[in-house]
């Protein structure tokens, strides 16, 4: 699983490398990939399918083949329709007056509808509304305490029902409430239920022509798999849906199942889940969820921005092993040459997704003065010394200090730092979540 | 038929559907029955495998294309042979964890049961004090069961209520402890971290403790269960799966890759709201029933 989409990529493209052509057996080679790379992410296999028989068409039909970097122009052909599928355009909850509207949140037992419930609420108070929560789901044990503890938390009302209430009972109090209280929006948690049990999806059925939802949402876990279709086209019938919320995003799951939903229902994602705060929950970005289901960073916008001020072959060689956390001083090094006709490999960093603190940290870096002597101090290494770091003891630090005009104690802290913004990035690399404190960087 | 029916069929209908009753399978019906593995979730490695051994088995002729793929299957999931689970001598002290919103609680509340039906006497630790209302579910369990809940207050350290626990079930004599514990993405480097600090808690107070560390895998849960596995077996010393919701219409097949590429067994299925919902993993059944559908 470690090895990427954008590396097995990378691999055909160092092959291809020099060929002016894309021949059809090396589409088909870079194709088995994208098939690989989506299956992994769970996206449905016949949605994988139709897929990639689009990017085939796309490719021969256009002037791909002839492309100086074929391969390269294969994974932008994908990416780009990715995120046509996911949607261009954004999801705005339709919430305006005669109010107060109802949002309804679906979804299978253990999906997140109760914290989403809450994140939701906090979030349209940010945006203006005067939200208030119900907690309709009548059937888990303390689910309803659970929601209450939540509003307290995030001081919001939650209104709910005496035990034996049925939740379309405990939602019309809700709309009741909301009307007393001036709340423009009512957000109901309903119960978690599979989407085979007929009498739970009727009572659903039930609860929505009752409350003429204005917002039908199905939250989603990122971890399902192929039966994500099936369960959004049974709640997508019974309902209908109008929008998605993909939960449990902050984990290193790829999220393939928005993109099925997506495609096969044509409902579009809403909101992403993206942390355990009530804050956590984010607009949907298309083109973020198209890398991360291909599991490739921010690596196209990485090399349209590298071809700006340096060399593309330079950055994407860069970028990659930055993913891939070989990044060594030598192309520590190459960096700092390109790094005034660029911009610093702060803004390189950016792109890597969960790396943005440690940009500001890599940007701070590189002040002129300090640069000149970090380059000279890798200058003044040999070749292998630059690959293999560790390899530097004590006479060779001598000798690397006094010919870099610098001392050894420069050369100790370019090398601690080196060691400690590797083991960072190795970090990043391998999907790490809580962001750290970023260390400093060699130059500082 | 409708897309949504097609969609319906399940991995035996499928594999009927690609390979008959025919000795004789074409390369079509190959790729068609890897796809049906991959509809069940078993990842398409795992699925490209499967195939590419049932391909071998049937290069002699000897037996149909169905049969070679539920063969295949069925060794690959007996690598770790079936095996009664055994409770231990007491007490025993059983730790279950497991991603946020995988089925833990109600887990440990059918694992509850289950051992109360075989004449122990069970104690619960609500080792999870970070989801508000959890402490609050178990209790409700604990109530309806009639089994002692111990608990701390909201926020508590989950390390701290497991110890209480161990220490109350030692001093009462309680057959089986089963510590439930927060939901937390593998990922979260701090949270696996402090389910480790849990486990040490536990092994510092009783040596051969926890004898069981059970991950809930959801049995809708895609390629991702591969990650929790390998994280949480290396945090938290996995011993079992259990795979939960198996009621819908799910398959649960990352578990066969789980069991392929890790090596840790299947414990117990669970698959409904009622307490006894709980069965200890068969893999012949599961098999038939992954075949059947």
């Amino acid at each position: 699983m470690l090895d990427t989409l954008s590396a097995r990529l990378q691999a055909i493209a160092t092959r291809l490398r020099g060929q002016a052509r894309l021949t059809e057996a090396d589409l088909d080679a870079a194709l088995r990939e994208v098939r690989l790379a989506l299956l992994e992410a769970d996206v449905h296999f016949r949605v994988v399918k139709t897929f990639v028989a689009r990017i085939r068409e796309r490719a021969i039909g256009s002037a791909v083949l002839d492309g100086v970097r074929p391969g390269h122009q294969v994974v932008k052909l994908v990416h780009e329709e990715l995120v046509d599928i996911l949607g261009g355009e954004r999801h705005v909850l339709r919430l305006g007056p005669p109010g107060p509207a109802v949002v309804l949140l679906v979804g299978l037992q253990g999906s997140g509808k109760t914290t989403s419930a809450a994140k939701l609420a906090v979030r349209l108070r940010r945006d203006g509304h005067r939200p208030l929560l119900v907690a309709a789901d009548v059937y888990r044990p303390a689910a309803v305490e659970q929601l209450v503890r939540l509003g307290e938390q995030v001081g919001i009302e939650v209104v709910t029902g005496p035990t034996g209430t049925p939740p379309a009972a405990i939602a019309e109090a809700g709309l009741v409430a909301a009307r007393d209280g001036g709340a423009d929006v009512v957000i109901v948690d309903t119960a978690g239920r599979q989407h085979m049990d007929q009498p739970m999806m009727a009572e659903l059925e039930g609860l929505a022509s009752a409350l003429q939802p204005a917002e039908s949402l199905l939250v989603v876990d990122a971890m399902t798999g192929q039966e994500a279709v099936r369960v959004a086209e049974t709640f997508h019938a019974s309902l209908p849906l109008t929008g998605l919320i993909l939960t449990k995003m902050d984990g290193d799951a790829r999220g393939g199942a928005a993109l099925s939903i997506r495609t096969v229902t044509g409902v579009p994602i809403a909101y992403v889940g993206m942390g355990e705060g009530m804050d956590a929950l984010e607009a949907f970005h298309p083109d973020r969820l198209a890398q991360r289901i291909l599991g490739m960073g921010d690596i196209v916008t990485l090399v349209e921005r590298a071809q700006e001020g340096m060399d593309r072959e330079e950055a994407e060689r860069a970028a990659q092993r930055i993913l891939e956390s070989r990044f060594t001083l030598e192309d520590f090094r190459s960096q700092l040459q390109q790094v005034k006709r660029m911009g610093p490999i702060g803004q390189l960093l950016e792109m890597v997704p969960g790396a943005a603190g440690f940009a500001g940290a890599a940007q701070a870096a590189v002040d002129d003065g300090e640069l000149r002597r970090v380059e000279a101090i890798i200058d003044s290494m040999t070749p292998t010394e630059r690959r293999e770091p560790h390899l530097i003891k004590a006479a060779r630090r001598r000798r690397i200090a006094a010919g870099s005009g610098t001392s050894v104690a420069h050369v100790n802290r370019l090398l601690r730092q080196f060691e400690e913004m590797q083991k960072l990035v190795r970090q990043l690399g391998s999907g790490g979540s809580r962001p750290g404190k970023a260390p400093r960087l060699p130059g500082r | 038929m409708t897309a949504m029916s097609r969609l319906g069929a399940g991995l035996g209908a499928r594999l009927r559907a690609a390979l008959g009753a025919d000795r004789v399978a074409d390369e079509a019906a190959w790729a068609e029955a890897e796809d049906a593995l991959v509809a069940a979730d078993l990842g398409p490695r795992l699925a490209a495998e499967v195939v590419a051994g049932a391909r071998e088995r049937t290069a002699h002729g000897e037996v149909s294309a169905h049969a070679a793929i539920a063969a295949e299957l069925g060794e690959r999931l007996r690598r770790r042979p079936d095996r009664p689970f055994e409770v231990g001598p007491p007490p025993s002290v059983i730790l279950v964890v497991g991603v946020n919103g995988s089925g833990k609680t109600t887990t440990v509340a059918k694992l509850a049961a289950r051992f109360q039906k075989e004449g122990r006497s069970v104690l619960l630790a609500a080792a999870d004090t970070y989801r508000p209302g959890a402490v609050e579910q178990l209790r409700l369990w604990g109530d309806r069961l009639g089994i002692g809940v111990v608990a701390q207050r909201a926020g508590a350290d989950p390390a701290a209520v497991a110890f209480d626990a161990v220490a109350a079930g030692v001093a009462r004599g309680t057959d089986v402890v089963i510590v439930d514990t927060a939901g937390r993405l593998q990922t979260a480097r701090d949270l696996m971290a402090e389910l480790a600090k849990v486990r040490g808690v536990i092994a510092r107070q009783r040596p051969d403790q926890p004898r069981h560390v059970l991950l809930v895998l959801d049995a809708t849960t895609g390629q991702n269960g591969l990650s929790q596995a390998e994280t949480f077996l290396a945090e938290a010393g996995v011993t079992g799966i259990v795979l939960a919701k198996m009621d819908g219409m799910a398959k649960g097949g990352v578990a066969l890759a789980v069991v392929d590429q890790f090596g840790i067994p299947i414990a117990f299925t669970a698959y409904g709201e009622e307490l006894d919902d709980l069965a200890p993993f068969d893999s012949a059944a599961y098999l038939d029933w992954l075949l059947a559908a």
